[in-house]
């Protein structure tokens, strides 16, 4: 049982969460992620750990009510406990002097990025963080991210802050200052996806963190196959970080929605509950 | 006083069937298909055991269970002792009752073998496992006074368990870590309740907790603590994290939805309890036609799982019956449910619609031509005989390779081809000091029993390494 010590809507229908598991604060590198398991009955979801503080021993993630589990995620509070929360889980994010690079950050990404960016700034890299979402009120961790950050660009679907567009807005960032040498997303396929195709062009490398389904997390179950690069890669093991231009999107759009309806059936069970 | 001459026994060839669910019943359900012997047919069974000199089934016994004393104990009525005789070799008697295939092992060689009338130690063992666990006090065994050693296993399947028995009757301070959040392994994700209710994979690792063990679940060593400094807290490691990447057939089409590995499908069922989604929450889809890619026991779960979620499942095999690797026992019980077999079959492409999902296997008839390394026939596919099946879902149940966590994080192993981990087969020890394996993560893919067994072993040389 792991206790919960803040569990809180920060923006509509996204909660940061922070439980107690000094084991995984003390060994969790940027880019890893960590299982959590509401209760006896409840299924395994990847949560990825946005943020730590190993004194303390606690790990902080950030979570989307889409379903079930994270609408009873959402309904618990400081002392309550999870049953279970295992990792760190995946490879960390690769981090070395690449010169300038460019973390985006969309959704629940605005908060996975945070921890990249900052192990990229302090391996003194050039950092500018872009952060992407509906409206102004849809973002948050700003301040957080303009710490570890030489530049922060916001960017607005209804132009409540920063430039108004979307991440297609990529393409003339990109144009305008000198090139990155590296390109690292976080946040949903979309966002992930169209974001490759606007790095494409300028053949910037860039790396993307997959969502997929996972059951155990650590290689045996092999719901997480990704085709990358025209072979299979299990995202759990072998990821969750590939190179954004040779990841088949279409492939693992449809491989997400593999249990779409079910979903959707618990969620409203749940609700009517 | 004159010892009165012993009565030849009379030999008695008819060996107690073990009642079992109805298949029309039982293929609706996920509640144990056999339902073990009474005490009447337990005893009725071990009076049969011509009780050999030479018994030559301990010598299959890879764990070498002392086979004729307790079934001696059965006949004479005296279960605690039966027990107590068993668990000196075996710490998990009822669930090797259930799974092990002793028709390769004990009850291969038994003296009444040859003549048609095998007796069925396996029953016997269960039988006396599951007494045990019906009385109000279940008996714990002495433990050697405390040598002040702590040993870490790493995986609570069956190798670990094994291990973790013999280490602490030894006397050492003894502490697993699971990476999953029930103890077992492929006891409770692996293999289905049906066939191993998960409450007696319960009570097993209760027994253990109950000697002393100490058991730390959500614990993934090489991840959330390296191997290096669980040693630093330790005086000696047993590795015993069995299976890993699972294996797809080499075919375009393997990552439709609705394609799965074995691994994924009994997971979901077994760990997850998705049979009884929506009450719980991890889903699984309800195919309407299953095919299950694969002839060994896991190959027979699938489909026997399918079947039970009310799927028309079956069974697609290269050879024909004669070669299917899974044990009897387990064929005819898939056979009587009413899995079909499609042999001397080769699936070659998954075939899926635009939606992503799969629709059908694309197929080659084969024939069988010459014996191959292994002595079975080697089947070779008739050319221009593709054929099409329709099927919603194909799970893949071939194998896997060993768990890769902690080859990939762990400095001074030796990793064998196959991604195993390599050891003295004597010993378990690996090329790292003070690190020993056992089990699926050493072999590949194999047997509970040969796990154990090779646990076993290791822990005798770890126990061996701790006292010198």
């Amino acid at each position: 049982m792991v206790k919960i010590l803040e569990n809180k809507m920060i923006v509509p229908n996204i909660c940061t969460i922070t439980v107690f598991a000094p084991e995984i604060a003390g060994s969790v590198k940027a880019g890893q992620f960590a299982i959590l398991r509401v209760d006896e009955d409840g299924e395994r979801i990847p949560l990825t750990v946005s943020d730590w503080d190993a004194e303390r021993g606690t790990i902080t993630m950030v979570y989307v009510m889409v379903g079930k589990t994270t609408q009873k995620l959402a309904t618990l509070t400081t002392n309550d406990t999870l049953a279970t929360v295992v990792g760190p889980l995946g490879n960390p994010m690769e981090i070395d002097l690449f010169g300038k690079v460019i973390c985006i950050g969309g959704c629940y990404g605005n908060a996975s990025i945070y921890p990249i960016a900052r192990a990229l700034k302090e391996k003194g890299n050039r950092v500018t963080s872009i952060i992407e979402g509906r409206s102004s009120y849809m973002l948050y961790w700003q301040e957080k991210l303009k710490t570890v950050s030489d530049q922060l660009i916001v960017i607005t679907r209804d132009g409540s802050q920063g430039k108004a567009g979307h991440i297609g807005n990529l393409k003339s960032i990109l144009a305008a200052g000198t090139p990155p040498d590296r390109v690292i997303v976080n946040g949903c396929n979309y966002l992930m996806m169209r974001a490759a195709q606007e790095t494409l062009p300028f053949k910037i490398k860039t790396i993307v963190s997959l969502n997929t389904l996972m059951i155990d997390g650590t290689g045996m179950c092999g719901v997480c196959r990704v085709t990358v690069n025209s072979s299979t890669k299990f995202a759990c093991v072998d990821g969750p970080h590939f190179d954004a231009h040779e990841v088949d999107w279409d492939e693992l759009a449809q491989r997400r929605k593999a249990y779409l309806s079910e979903e959707v059936q618990t969620l409203r069970s749940s609700m009517a509950q | 006083m004159s010892e009165e001459p012993k009565p030849k026994p009379k030999i008695d060839l008819n060996r107690r069937e073990m009642p079992k669910q109805e298949e029309h019943v039982r293929s609706h359900n996920f509640l144990e298909v056999a339902l073990g012997y009474t005490a009447e047919l337990a005893m009725a069974e071990a009076r049969r055991c011509l009780q050999c000199k030479k018994p030559f089934c301990i010598a299959d016994c890879p764990v070498q269970i002392k086979i004729p004393e307790f079934i001696q104990a059965i006949a004479d009525g005296d279960f605690a002792a039966g027990v107590r005789i068993l668990k000196e070799r075996n710490s998990l008697p009822s669930v090797c009752g259930r799974v092990c295939p002793q028709e390769e092992q004990c009850e291969k060689h038994c003296a009444l073998t040859k003549r048609g009338g095998t007796i069925a130690v396996g029953r016997l063992e269960r039988f006396l496992g599951d007494w045990e666990a019906a009385q109000p006090e279940m008996a714990l065994p002495e433990l050697s006074s405390p040598t002040g050693k702590k040993v870490a296993i790493i995986g609570g399947g069956p190798a670990g368990l094994t291990a973790a028995a013999d280490l602490i009757k030894a006397g050492h301070q003894v502490v697993i870590y699971e990476a999953l959040h029930k103890m077992g392994g492929v006891l409770y994700y692996g293999i289905p309740e049906f066939r191993l209710p998960k409450a007696i994979v319960d009570r097993e690792v209760d027994y253990l907790r109950r000697l002393g063990v100490e058991m730390h679940t959500d614990f993934v060593v090489g991840k959330t603590r390296s191997m290096d400094s669980i040693l630093e807290e330790f005086d000696a490691v047993f590795v015993a994290t069995g299976a890993g990447l699972p294996w797809f057939m080499e075919m375009s089409g393997n990552n439709f939805n609705g394609v799965y590995s074995a691994n994924e499908y009994l997971t979901r069922i077994n760990l997850m309890k998705g049979y009884a989604y929506p009450k719980n929450d991890t889903p699984i889809k309800r195919h309407r036609k299953v095919a299950v890619l694969g002839g060994g026991n896991v190959a027979m779960d699938c489909a026997r799982t399918a079947l039970r979620l009310g799927a028309e499942a079956t069974i697609v095999y290269r050879r024909s019956r004669t070669e299917l690797p899974a044990r009897l026992e387990e064929i005819e019980n898939a056979e009587e449910e009413g899995v079909k077999f499609h042999y001397l079959t080769l699936p070659v492409r998954t075939i899926g619609d635009d939606r992503f999902n799969v629709t059908a296997l694309e197929c080659l008839k084969m024939e069988l031509g010459e014996p191959d390394a292994s002595g079975r026939r080697s089947p070779v596919p008739i050319p221009g005989s593709e054929f099409i099946l329709p099927f919603d879902s194909v799970i893949h149940a071939i194998g896997n390779s060993p768990n890769p966590l902690i080859p990939q994080t762990t400095p001074g192993l030796t990793i064998g081809r196959k991604g195993n981990i390599v050891i003295d087969s004597e010993t378990g020890k690996t090329s790292k000091e003070r690190v020993w394996a056992g089990g699926d993560i050493a072999t590949g893919a194999a047997t509970v029993i040969s796990a154990m067994g090779a646990a076993r072993k290791a822990a005798s040389s770890i126990h061996e390494f701790l006292m010198s």
